[in-house]
């Protein structure tokens, strides 16, 4: 007798507290920060387009509004996806997150016909030029969005890794693997 | 010739120190008392000591096996076995097998493993497991045999402590009683003074340890060399056993000041219950304890302050388990707060102003 | 005089096994054979590479000048002996990743012939920018390895007016001892280079601080300094880092050189051993850098000592010389075994920074069997900046990294006693290096994608702005066109008007 009373105001307790909270989270809601901005500020805005969205704003919004995961950019790599998860407040699941190979475009001067299609096209006005002159890349303005790579006729314009010097060198993270193989944990 | 391949940074030399030197010089610090209460309690005692440690090992076996990790080098080095005596160094002599696999259980799995292996837990897991098994099994944490030293007359012999062990103690009343804490509060509890209360009490003896506890807490002298070998070889710090014991010596003499009949002596306190080898075994566990010296003085403060107000006005006539883990949740407090000056800055972490000669 | 400073006071650090016995108790070796080739790289100091001014085929002197300082922070390069230029290109750097960096290849002729140097009688009749100048002329920068140029730091002495010259004698990493030789056998030299320094700053007061596992060094330069009472030679502790400047400096002076200021606006600047003996060299003899003392040790040396080398001389000659056993060296490092480099090859010239080169078999190295943290902080102990080393490794393994420099991580000198004595093995300073670099490529990405916007807005911009410009000129074009049309219009009705005029007028005639 006594069990079934307590049972029965429990249930209405939770149901009446949780009626309660749904009220205040929908009218007592706090306007967010805009926030959108500054994640937008950290996307690399070329608006390459590999996250699916048609450019970086709308990517930003979609992460504001929780529509896409902290991983959404490929270009940033686990580093933006940190950054963002960090901001929103997001799980972040780091799996499957590549580390993005940072690519310049390059032109082979041997191939260049001066066509001046690349730097029509080039989103940072990365690529210098006149018509009928052999073009070259700024390679501190090149954000690798590889539309120059598309259009040239002459296959020129290739992809290349950027050059570590001394200059760019750093220290890796020591990864520590415990393996069933192993005896110990290993530093890699 | 390629000497290396990944590039190797920092410090290529090292002190010759690890995991596994620190645990087996604690254990060794362990040994005297340890020695001398299975001594103390004969073969159910021994038994006891047994099964815990190798459910331990087991259940910490078990956990890494499930991770996917080799077993050998995590056993070898020796947390889990350290766990282990000291849990069963507060456990009653004569508690049945089930006490000790339950305590290694809940200390190895809840206490250690499901917050990530060593070196992530929060709460010190052989303290952990005591107290779990405190409220939940009170009447066997609390049955507390007599002295019946190995070889002496009254010390059951092999075969009957495997019965003791494995399926309980047959007449409680003639061979258990009260410790001396435990015998205080129930005196008090019937308005007996303590100049009645300890009236059969031999400080002397207490100290040596020859009297009712745990399996091996009851030796102050042998706890007391052991920690301070251990001070002395650099495996822990003196803040946290000195700031402790201060704290419940001052206390103690205080009160006992102001009122000698109701309040224990500081003596006694020092010398009984396990306080000791809290002191300097358990509260100075590294992962539960704080980063920074100051910060150590506060956790041990704090632990003598609740261990006194536990002891004198709580319910348990045992408060260390209680207040080694309530400092333990407070460790990632006082690490927070408590930070050292970085070199150049003052305590806000503000570069210093410059002070031209 | 000492006892007036205010609470000495050592923070951290770490005993190290000391190994010195190894190489300290020979003299210097100055019989190295002068190798074939040198390999002379045009950075081997902070600041800007120096610029070469030779060609290739050249014939050049010992102490000749090859390449000038660019800019004001920044050093020459001479030649370390007499031979013909062979190459300057991008040769492999003394680095752990071995990168090239451009380098001057000289191929001796073994005349080892120097150039007529400038000697001055007095100098310390000279101006202390005189000195300050023939200091940078003569390519000396800091030998204790931080390789600052030593003319800009006596430059900045004069100008901020030091009270206190600290001569830093404390070679605290182990293995290491051409400090210690250097002292016991130029002591006079050393003196003398000190007291030029100070007529360069314009100061009076010098403090020659050696550490007391060094009881030789210390009679000598005490014995050498007697005359000169502005210079006094002092022991400090034993204890590695030592030798880091600002620890030196709160221990010698008991003043804290505060964050984000540099030693000088304090009133205290530090100088090596191996500098002032540079200086010396300099000023007296006209002897630009072209040669320093560097200690070959390890367990994997057959002979260990002290050896004056030529600059640019590879580590593959040296450790010959020395009778290293390559297949038991576990590790090759240029410079101390706490602070120094592993290099993967031994195929890599010595520079002015090389105070010494080990060759560790594995049983010397720390283990890198590493196990989960278990919270010791033994760290937090040893470490002489006040940091927390685990806190901070333990937010750079998740990624935390902003919680990371929160705690500090700037503040770190990465002088490895956290990962000498964490009995976990764990390899704290490479955390700390990794970092620093991630936190810095962070930046950069950060500026990067705010310069990319910023490069496509005012594209974007400037094709609004084509297109509006196309677009006013093609309504200018139609309203031309328009008004063309009209006018054409108006001539053919003008014309049509006249026509039908001239008709009618024609009829009426007729």
């Amino acid at each position: 007798m006594y069990v079934l009373s307590a049972i029965v105001c429990l249930t209405l307790l939770g149901l009446v507290l949780g009626l309660l909270l749904g009220i205040a989270g929908k009218y007592l809601k706090v306007e967010s920060s805009p926030i959108l901005d500054e994640i937008e500020s950290i996307l690399p805005g070329s608006q390459c387009g590999q996250c699916g969205f048609p450019g970086c704003r709308p990517a930003a919004e979609a992460l504001v509004e929780g529509k896409a995961p902290a991983t959404i950019c490929p270009p940033g790599g686990s580093a933006l996806a940190e950054q963002i998860a960090a901001l929103l407040g997001l799980d972040l699941d780091l799996s499957a997150v590549k580390e993005p190979e940072l690519l310049v475009a390059r032109v082979s001067e041997a191939t260049c016909t001066g066509c001046t299609r690349c730097f029509k096209v080039c989103p940072t006005d990365a690529i210098v030029g006149a018509p009928k002159q052999i073009h070259a890349v700024v390679a501190d303005a090149c954000i690798a969005c590889k539309k120059c790579v598309e259009v040239c006729p002459t296959e020129c314009l290739q992809m290349h890794p950027v050059e570590v010097t001394l200059r760019n060198w750093r220290w890796n993270k020591p990864i520590v693997v415990f393996d069933e193989s192993k005896t110990e944990g290993a530093v890699c | 010739m390629m000497v290396n391949i990944k590039p190797k940074s920092g410090a290529h030399i090292g002190a010759k120190a690890s995991v596994s030197h620190i645990m087996w010089q604690v254990m060794l610090a362990l040994m005297p008392a340890t020695v001398f209460g299975l001594w103390l309690f004969g073969w159910p005692a021994i038994n006891l000591f047994i099964v815990t440690v190798l459910s331990a090992i087991f259940f910490e076996a078990v956990c890494i096996r499930l991770q996917g990790r080799a077993v050998k080098p995590v056993i070898m080095d020796g947390s889990a076995i350290l766990t282990a005596w000291l849990l069963a160094m507060t456990l009653p002599p004569w508690a049945p097998w089930w006490v000790g696999v339950v305590g290694s259980a809940l200390a190895i799995i809840l206490g250690k493993q499901v917050y990530g292996g060593l070196g992530q837990n929060l709460f010190n897991p052989a303290m952990l497991a005591r107290v779990a098994l405190l409220i939940s099994f009170p009447i066997e944490l609390t049955t507390w045999a007599n002295v019946s030293p190995l070889f002496f007359s009254n010390s059951p012999g092999l075969i009957e402590s495997w019965h003791i062990t494995f399926s309980g103690i047959d007449n409680l009343d003639a061979t258990t009683g009260a410790t001396i804490l435990g015998y205080i509060k129930t005196e008090f509890s019937q308005n007996h003074l303590l100049s009645e209360s300890l009236k059969e009490y031999s400080g002397l003896l207490n100290f040596i340890g020859w009297g009712r506890g745990s399996l091996s807490e009851t030796s102050v002298i042998l706890l007391g060399a052991g920690g301070v070998w251990l001070l002395r070889q650099g495996i822990i710090q003196w803040h946290i056993p000195a700031s402790l014991l201060l704290t419940v010596a001052i206390f103690a003499s205080i009160f006992h000041l102001i009122d000698d009949q109701h309040y224990v002596s500081p003596m006694l306190h020092l010398s009984s219950g396990g306080l000791i080898l809290t002191a300097f075994f358990i509260a100075t566990d590294y992962v539960t304890s704080p980063n920074t010296p100051t910060g150590q003085i506060v956790f041990g403060a704090g632990c003598g302050f609740l261990i006194f107000v536990i002891r004198t006005w709580g319910a348990y006539p045992e408060g260390a388990a209680f207040a080694v883990l309530l400092m333990n949740s407070a460790t990632p407090l006082i690490d927070y707060y408590i930070r050292p000056r970085i070199y150049g800055r003052d305590r806000q972490g503000k570069p210093l102003e410059i002070t031209k000669s | 005089m000492l006892s007036f400073f205010t609470k000495p006071r050592i923070r951290g650090g770490v005993h190290a096994e000391g190994y010195k016995e190894l190489t300290s108790a020979d003299k210097i070796i100055s019989t190295f054979p002068l190798p074939k080739t040198l390999y002379i790289p045009l950075q081997q100091h902070v600041g800007k590479p120096a610029e070469p001014l030779i060609r290739v085929g050249d014939k050049v002197l010992k102490g000749q000048l090859l390449a000038y300082s660019q800019g004001l922070i920044s050093s020459p390069v001479h030649a370390p002996s007499s031979g013909i230029i062979l190459d300057v290109n991008e040769y492999p750097a003394p680095h752990p990743s071995a990168l090239p960096i451009r380098m001057i290849v000289l191929e001796t002729d073994g005349k080892d012939e120097w150039i007529k140097p400038p000697i001055v009688d007095d100098p310390f009749q000279l101006t202390p920018e005189d000195i300050s100048l023939r200091v940078g002329a003569a390519g000396i920068v800091g030998l204790g390895g931080a390789t600052f140029p030593t003319a800009v730091k006596l430059n900045m002495g004069r100008e901020n007016s030091i009270d206190t010259l600290i001569i830093n004698g404390a070679e605290c990493e182990p293995y290491l001892s051409c400090d210690d030789r250097l002292m016991q056998e130029r002591a006079d030299q050393i003196i003398d280079g000190v007291r030029l320094m100070l007529h360069g700053m314009e100061s009076d007061r010098a403090v020659v601080a050696i550490e007391d596992n060094k009881p030789q060094a210390f009679y000598a330069m005490q014995t050498a300094a007697r005359p000169y009472p502005l210079i006094e030679v002092i022991q400090i502790p034993t204890r590695y880092p030592m030798g880091w400047d600002r620890q030196l400096i709160r221990y010698v002076t008991g003043k804290e050189v505060p964050v984000g200021c540099r030693s000088s606006e304090i009133g205290v600047t530090i100088h090596n051993i191996s500098t002032a003996h540079a200086v010396h060299n300099a000023i007296r003899k006209g002897q630009p850098l072209v040669s320093r003392v560097v200690t070959v040790s390890g367990g994997a040396v057959r002979r260990p000592m002290n050896v004056e080398i030529p600059l640019g001389t590879l580590i593959s000659e040296v450790f010959a010389f020395c009778e290293v056993d390559l297949e038991q060296t576990a590790r090759i490092i240029m410079g101390g075994p706490m602070m120094g480099d592993a290099l993967p090859h031994t195929g890599l010239p010595t520079v002015k920074a090389t105070s010494g080169v080990l060759a560790l078999t594995e049983s010397e190295l720390k283990s890198t069997d590493v196990q989960p943290c278990i919270r010791c902080a033994s760290c937090v102990t040893v470490c002489p900046a006040g940091l927390r080393p685990l806190d901070m490794a333990n937010n750079i393994r998740m990624n935390q990294l902003d919680a990371a420099v929160d705690l500090g991580l700037k503040d770190c000198i990465s002088c490895g006693c956290c990962s000498y004595i964490c009995p976990s093995n764990i390899p704290l300073v490479q955390y700390f290096k990794y970092a620093s670099g991630e936190v810095v490529a962070r930046q950069q990405a950060q500026h990067k994608s705010e310069q990319t916007k910023r490069l496509m807005d005012d594209r974007n911009a400037r094709m609004e702005r084509i297109a509006r410009q196309q677009e006013e000129e093609e309504r200018i074009r139609i309203a031309a066109k328009v008004e063309r049309e009209r006018i054409k219009a108006e001539q053919a009705a003008a014309a049509a008007a006249a026509e039908a005029e001239a008709e009618a007028a024609q009829e009426t005639l007729v």
